[in-house]
């Protein structure tokens, strides 16, 4: 069976003969895969009627929709470091997947989805529930392949989840004739630990570590920016030992949170858009800039023509493409995070930089006084999104996964909620999916099962992917909702008022009772619209042994801030409308 | 100011790269100029000779950096045209009693070193190889003596350095497995 070193010459891997369709079952168990998401339909039904078969080994989750499976594969792959598996038929089963893996292409996220497609006899017929999956997913997946005859299955597969997870991860689709789930064959399996055409970890340039160690023991004012990267590849040890060593203050992307401590001393806090006053303004006040595992995405830099001009930029990456695309680098390190730091740190002199960094302490005092105080401590009578954040920290100490949807609450939770461990945040940063929090905090909760995950969500996103509590309630996956409910489409109101003179069109919700939503799908839930019952009410959530989900009523028209408007230089951020 | 790049993919030949290939242009709104598709001389690896005419080489190398990045691309290349030896085919149909001896479309063939490559009763079809502006100039000199028929190949090129493909590929596959 299967080994994950290559057989001896000659040694013929043993072989069974065995249907497509049970193939691309042990295939999967083959790659350690024991939880997946889909949906059944015509022509992936072969392979539902092994999965049946297999039920003990894999857990196949039944989703409401194959957008939730694919954001909760997402959610699983994000949570648990693996690959998230997502299942679907044919035609309208595929086009349904597609969003999720756009999403996954932007976020990196390492997936496989596996679409059933129609005989391969009547490809190109128009035939029913038939569509050109691949045609359709080419432009937004990492790799594809159609496969029409059994006997491709094996290869096929290890190749898919070896590219899924190998250098910068990414979404995989795999579509599968009906003909192929019907062929017999003989099946062996041996995973896939190469591609001769694909270089996943990109053999480091010493010289430019060497240059950009010097940059970096030479810098006055030295400015670490780090994403996702750091977590992909598994290199927070690294990261936190180079930046004590070397005392540089330090800020995450929206896709780094978690990566470090929240409360490191040398974690300045996150950038971008509705980031933190001092991590954006001091980009153009520091003098080397060190980028790391991160991709400059426009929502991060703003203007780019007024972005850190002044400083030298080193760029540790391990996407080609990425580097010099949108910010010119100085020092290119292109190569894998966590073995780039480990070489670098060495070369790296002792340091501390306390006057820079009180740079930063200046700023956050400010931003505290102007924005964060009445966000967290408001005297007004209505909630906030952040004062119910900052409660929920306190009950979790930091330790729960927090899953968002898209919007403002999206950017408060990042703001303000505090993270102890690595892969806590699970969001939709790049393509900003709304309906993603629901899926991706049930994939969480399977993919990290020992831990608490939170789906903090707004009014419009959970209405976009409702249907998954129908998973909530069939698999009993125990995640805790936190809606925090504005009747707005609260994110677009808000450019309405700040950029459209207060047209708010089509932006106010009139909502259903999601208190009765949630008791039909048999949900534990509350309501609260007084701030004196927000710490009962969010610990009565925690302490409820299952699902949960908590109605917050928050200000209809609160903003957040600061804010650096779109095509502005990050140095004009704004700390009040 | 915008100048012609020629840009060298080489891959696998798999259903679904050329989609993949066009893709890392469409989806940034780069007019592709021509492009072909053949074997390289390295077994199973094709090569696919682009021409793009609307880009500054910074463009082009992002373009190159997208199209390297797909799995089952080995690598990819971008050329100025003075980095290359290129020619494009083009044929002509045209009327047979245009092209009697010494009519005046003849000697313009015979000027331009164009070919005769069929002559039936009805017409003839020329062939003329070479660059853009050359095979241009054969037909505006032959237009008022009626063009039937036209029709230009995509650009074809070698390229003036001495590294190998092969070289390439196997720095390529040492890499892979690091």
């Amino acid at each position: 069976m299967s080994t994950s070193t290559k057989p001896k010459a000659k040694e013929k891997p043993t072989t069974e003969r065995i249907t497509g369709a049970e193939a691309v079952v042990r295939c999967l168990i083959a790659e350690g895969v024991d939880v997946m998401f889909g949906y059944p339909g015509g022509a992936i039904m072969p392979v539902y009627d092994e999965l049946y078969k297999y039920q003990k080994d894999i857990h196949h989750v039944l989703v409401r929709h194959e957008q939730g499976a694919t954001h909760m594969a997402q959610g699983f792959a994000r949570a648990s470091g693996r690959v998230g598996v997502a299942l679907a038929t044919s035609g309208p089963g595929a086009t349904n997947l597609i969003t999720g893996v756009a999403d996954a292409m932007i976020d990196s996220t390492p997936m496989v989805c596996i679409t059933g497609q129609v005989p391969k006899h009547l490809l190109g017929s128009d035939a029913f529930q038939e569509t050109d999956v691949m045609g359709i997913s080419i432009p937004v997946s990492k790799w594809g392949f159609q496969i029409t005859d059994a006997s491709e299955i094996p290869e096929v597969f290890a190749k898919a989840f070896y590219v899924a997870k190998a250098g910068r991860p990414g979404p995989v689709v795999i579509d599968i004739t009906k003909n192929a789930q019907f062929g017999e064959f003989d099946f062996s399996y041996e995973k896939c630990t190469s591609i001769s055409t694909y270089v996943p970890r990109p053999i480091l340039d010493e010289a430019k570590l060497k240059e950009a160690a010097e940059l970096i023991n030479n810098a006055k004012k030295p400015y670490i920016l780090f994403g996702q990267g750091v977590i992909l590849s598994e290199a927070e040890a690294e990261l936190k030992a180079l930046v004590e060593k070397t005392g540089i203050p330090s800020a995450w992307t929206i896709m780094g949170l978690s990566a470090m401590d929240t409360d490191h001393p040398l974690n300045v806090g996150m950038l971008g858009m509705h980031g933190n006053y001092g991590p954006n303004v001091n980009i153009n006040e520091c003098d080397v800039m060190i980028a790391i595992g991160m991709r400059f995405d426009d929502r991060v830099t703003g203007n780019l023509e007024k972005f850190a001009k002044q400083a030298k930029v080193i760029h540790i990456e391990i996407d080609r493409a990425e580097i010099d695309k949108n910010v010119k680098t100085d020092v290119a390190i292109h190569g894998d995070a966590k073995e780039a730091m480990a070489t670098l740190l060495p070369m790296l002199n002792e340091n501390k930089h306390e006057s820079w960094l009180q740079e930063f302490k200046d700023c956050d005092k400010v931003e505290f006084e102007k924005v964060i105080d009445a966000e967290c401590n408001p005297t007004t009578d209505e909630m906030t999104m952040g004062e119910t954040i900052k409660e929920l920290n306190k009950i979790t100490g930091g330790n729960a996964i927090i899953v968002t949807d898209v919007g403002q609450h999206q950017m408060v939770a990042c703001r303000y909620a505090d993270f102890r461990q690595t892969k806590s945040n699970i969001t939709s940063g790049g393509l900003g999916t709304m309906g993603f929090g629901l899926p991706a905090a049930i994939g969480a909760k399977l993919g990290a099962p020992e831990r608490d995950v939170i789906c903090v969500v707004g009014d419009g996103g959970i209405q976009m992917t409702i249907e998954e509590l129908g998973v909530i309630l069939q698999t009993d996956v125990h995640v805790k909702i936190l809606l925090l409910n504005n009747e707005f489409l609260g994110m677009v109101r808000q450019w309405q008022q700040l950029f459209f003179d207060k047209r708010y069109a089509s932006t106010e919700m009139v909502n259903p009772n999601f208190q009765l939503i949630a008791e039909a799908y048999s949900i534990k839930c509350n309501k609260i619209d007084q701030r004196k019952d927000l710490v009962g009410a969010l610990t009565e959530m925690m302490e409820t042994d299952g699902a949960y989900l908590l109605e917050v009523m928050v200000g209809k028209e609160n903003n957040v801030f600061p804010m650096v408007p779109a095509g502005a230089a990050v140095a004009d951020i704004k700390l009040e409308p | 100011m915008p100048e012609s790049f020629t840009i060298a993919v080489f891959s696998e030949n798999k259903a679904g790269l050329l989609q993949r290939v066009t893709s890392s242009f469409t989806r940034r709104k780069i007019n592709i100029e021509s492009l072909t598709v053949s074997e390289s001389e390295v077994p199973g690896i094709h090569r696919y000779t682009i021409v793009v005419d609307s880009l500054d080489e910074d463009g082009v190398i992002k373009v190159c950096a997208a199209l390297e990045k797909q799995v089952d691309v080995q690598k990819a290349f971008y050329y100025r045209d003075t980095d290359i030896v290129y020619r494009e085919i083009a044929l002509y149909k045209v009327r047979s009693d245009s092209m009697t001896e010494g009519s005046p479309a003849l000697a313009i063939v015979d000027k331009h070193h164009a070919r005769i490559l069929s002559v039936e009763p009805e017409f003839t079809v020329i062939q003329k190889t070479g660059r853009r502006e050359q095979t241009a100039a054969l037909f505006d000199e032959l237009e008022p003596y009626g063009i039937l028929e036209f029709v230009r190949s995509g650009r074809v090129a070698i390229s003036r350095p001495m590294k190998e493909l092969k070289t390439y590929l196997e720095e390529l596959a040492v890499a892979s497995t690091h």
